[in-house]
């Protein structure tokens, strides 16, 4: 067998049947023989290496399953780049497949030659050259398993084309080798107890579940077990949403930056901080120094380096998170005995700051991206839902105002806040759930940086929904323009009619809709959702409207800016609708 | 955070870029090496790599942390003062025929051993604690250093109760 079917051979052992990519001359063999040989994956064709990535992404989130992409040596395989780093940064399951010069030509700068491996080193988990096809078995089973395992993460298996041509007797391993690789499972018994008794005595717990619940796989039922069980108010990140029901009175929603006035002064309040697979992100703490100043933490997480990087931990806990949670939900259970929580009176402070200062909008003038939103989570109510979004603006509004119950229905671009993530995030997701509805929530100068991906979308009928948050501007760093420089609106100004997302949707053979008004969102998402294929929605709203509450960059919970609202405001909303 | 030299010993398998991921990972979270020594184990898989840090003793548990990450690291351990810890230098001295005699005995008192002599110059190898090699420069450098070129150091903890390993690990 040559190396290139065995490569087949072993995405098959791994059980993989969909993979995105686009070839080139160092990774020919591979699809000369993926078109030569039977085999049972779908291999889809996209129209740059980003694409492949991302789409290994989003079907690597929906799923929890590992995504796979391949591309080609050299650019090929640096336009994997941007995902491999997104990957690493959100803990996310991609296996990437380059292609490489010719054995004997490495070093010698070939044609189309990069060094992958040297430059992807600091942002994947683990990655491989294979110089040996004999080798080639074993790599992928590893590179499998490290993807996968502990705290989740992207690889990297560089084959020179040499090797796919290369001829040996291909057995797939059962077991992997590796001495150094062995993640923390379990977590250590006697702290689960040290903890549960901690959150038991708290006054004004807070339970700050991060992206690691998510990809744990963990069974929401036992977070909602620990969080009514103590009364507790819960926090998800950006990387959480959906793990805790958005809908559960104890959800508090997004912290740090553009998170509630809620969930971010309990956390600032509390005397105690469960966290949960998150890792103190600066997004989410603000100034380290004044961030929850009378907590103890509580540290949850299957990577031990989390603990203590940013903040101590007076009880860590080093383990997977879907076999630590059910324990420690029977530890506080049995020691709770049924009596009542110690944390009443500290819910009712937060839920009074969760009635008084819910996310808002003035709904009045043109039209509110955040009411496109709302009609986007109200129209498509009840529907398994996943969700994606590119990064800045609409990402937020979408997190604030999208109410997802469910983990896997959330997948965003949180660690690296990499533009253009949406649309072949969303591809991805709908490759790995035909069944779900998929919405890409995006940003015009987002949609504009991968929408070439329509193309994959239309060639194989992918029909994800993408719905273009179009303001005209490079959102967010307008805001920041706004806000700290001066409204000096330096280079951010894209334009609202370049493109015309109607027209290039169709020049794709997309369906398209555009809404400028109140009235014609609802026609617009209905459209959309009815069309049965991949459309593209054309929102059109207020090019000056901003992301509130919002804790500036290095701030804490005490500097929030939040929207200007006078008492009648409240009634005015009533009104809007 | 006190700022000071940690000497860790990493044992890894013996894997092509196993170095560059080691030393990579120091740069990129902003530790500077102030040495570093790798070579071959008793076990031909194996490698370690010695390297010493400047940094806080919460640096030091980070990134052994994030060493522990890397797939190839087997072990991490931080030597602790009462380590045996040796190093190797060689040092070339502007010498007259007149002078090398003095130059000569000065540098056998540190038990350096002359590897080679020119009309010029006269150069030694110095095995032993940095501070001795450190000594031994320092007397030498009035005579004029021409090059001067050490190893870093390589350590072993001490057998028994003397030793301070610390095996640095988080409750699991």
């Amino acid at each position: 067998m040559t190396g290139a079917e065995a490569i087949i051979r072993c995405l098959e052992a791994e059980g993989v049947t969909d993979v995105f990519g686009l070839p080139g001359g160092a990774i020919l063999p591979l699809y000369d023989a993926w078109a030569e040989h039977e085999h049972t994956i779908r291999h889809f064709l996209v129209r740059h290496e980003q694409g492949a990535g991302h789409m290994a992404q989003g079907y690597a989130r929906a799923t929890g399953k590992v995504g796979v992409a391949i591309a080609t040596s050299g650019p090929g395989a640096t336009n994997l780049v941007t995902p491999i780093a997104d990957a690493y940064l959100d803990s996310t399951p991609i296996v990437c497949i380059t292609g490489q010069v010719p054995t004997h030509l490495i070093g010698t700068d070939a044609f189309q030659e990069a060094d992958i491996q040297g430059i992807t080193m600091p942002i994947v988990k683990h990655s491989w050259l294979v110089k040996d096809v004999t080798e080639l078995p074993q790599v992928f089973r590893e590179a499998f398993h490290v993807a996968r395992s502990g705290r989740p993460g992207p690889v990297l298996i560089d084959v020179p084309k040499d090797v796919q041509l290369a001829s040996f007797d291909f057995t797939y391993p059962r077991q992997t080798d590796m001495p150094g690789y062995r993640p923390s499972r379990h977590g250590h018994p006697k702290q689960i107890i040290t903890a549960a008794e901690a959150m038991i005595a708290a006054e004004r717990p807070v339970f700050y579940v991060g992206g690691g619940a998510v990809t744990s796989g963990v069974d929401p039922a036992e977070l909602i077990r620990i969080a009514e069980t103590l009364q507790m108010p819960v926090v998800t990140t950006l990387m959480a949403k959906g793990v805790f029901p958005d809908s559960h009175p104890l959800c508090l929603g997004l912290p740090g930056m553009h998170g509630s006035k809620a969930a971010n002064w309990a956390m600032h309040r509390a005397d105690l901080l469960v966290a949960c697979g998150s890792r103190f992100d600066d997004r989410v703490t603000g100034k380290l120094s004044t961030f929850a100043p009378g907590a103890k933490v509580i540290h949850i997480d299957v990577d031990p380096a989390e603990i203590d990087k940013n903040r101590a931990a007076q009880v860590p806990i080093v383990g997977s998170i879907e076999l630590v949670i059910p324990k420690l939900a029977d530890a506080v259970a049995s020691r709770q005995n049924g009596g009542p929580p110690r944390a009443a009176e500290w819910l009712e402070t937060v839920h009074g700051w969760q009635r008084e200062f819910p996310f808002r909008y003035h709904r009045g003038g043109k039209l509110k991206p955040e009411f496109v939103i709302e009609r986007l989570r109200d129209l498509t109510a009840g529907e398994d839902v996943i969700w994606t979004t590119g990064v800045g603006q609409h990402q937020m509004w979408a997190a604030q105002y999208l109410e997802i119950d469910h983990p896997r229905r959330w997948i965003t671009s949180g660690g690296a806040g990499t533009m253009g993530f949406g649309v072949p995030a969303a591809i991805g997701a709908k490759v790995a759930c035909p069944d779900a509805i998929v919405i890409n929530i995006d940003g015009d100068g987002c949609f504009q940086m991968t929408m070439q991906e329509l193309a994959t979308a239309r060639m194989y009928g992918i029909a994800a929904i993408h719905v273009v948050i179009n303001n005209g501007w490079l959102g967010m760093v307008r805001q920041w323009q706004e806000l700290f420089h001066s409204e000096r609106f330096s280079e951010t100004n894209l334009t609202v009619d370049l493109p015309d997302y109607v027209k290039l949707a169709e020049a794709f053979g997309v369906a398209a809709f555009r809404c400028e008004t109140v009235e014609e969102v609802d026609d617009a998402i209905r459209g959309a959702l009815a069309c049965g294929g991949p459309a593209v929605i054309d929102a059109r709203v207020d090019r000056e409207e901003k992301v509130y509450p919002m804790v500036p960059a290095g701030g804490s919970a005490n500097d929030i800016i939040d929207v200007e609202w006078a008492e009648d405001d409240n009634q005015w909303v009533e009104e809007g609708v | 955070m006190t700022s000071d030299m940690h000497t860790l010993s990493v044992l890894v398998q013996n894997r092509p870029g196993v170095l560059t991921r080691c030393a990579g990972l120091f740069a990129r979270r902003g530790f500077n090496i102030e040495s570093l020594a790798v070579g071959p184990t008793e076990e031909t898989s194996r490698s370690r790599i010695t390297i010493r840090v400047d940094c806080s003793q919460h640096s030091v548990d980070q990134v052994t942390k994030q060493l522990y990450k890397l797939v190839d690291v087997l072990k991490v351990s931080e030597l602790g003062t009462t380590a045996v810890e040796l190093e190797l230098l060689m040092i070339k001295v502007t010498s007259s025929p007149e002078r090398r005699p003095e130059i000569i005995s000065l540098a056998e008192v540190f038990e350096s051993r002359v590897v080679d002599v020119g009309p010029e110059a006269v150069s030694f190898a110095c095995v032993g604690p940095p501070d001795r090699l450190h000594a031994l420069e320092e007397l030498l450098r009035p005579y004029g250093i021409r090059e001067l070129v050490r190893t870093g150091r390589i350590a072993l903890d001490r057998d028994g109760e003397l030793g301070q390993r610390r095996r640095i690990r988080v409750v699991a």
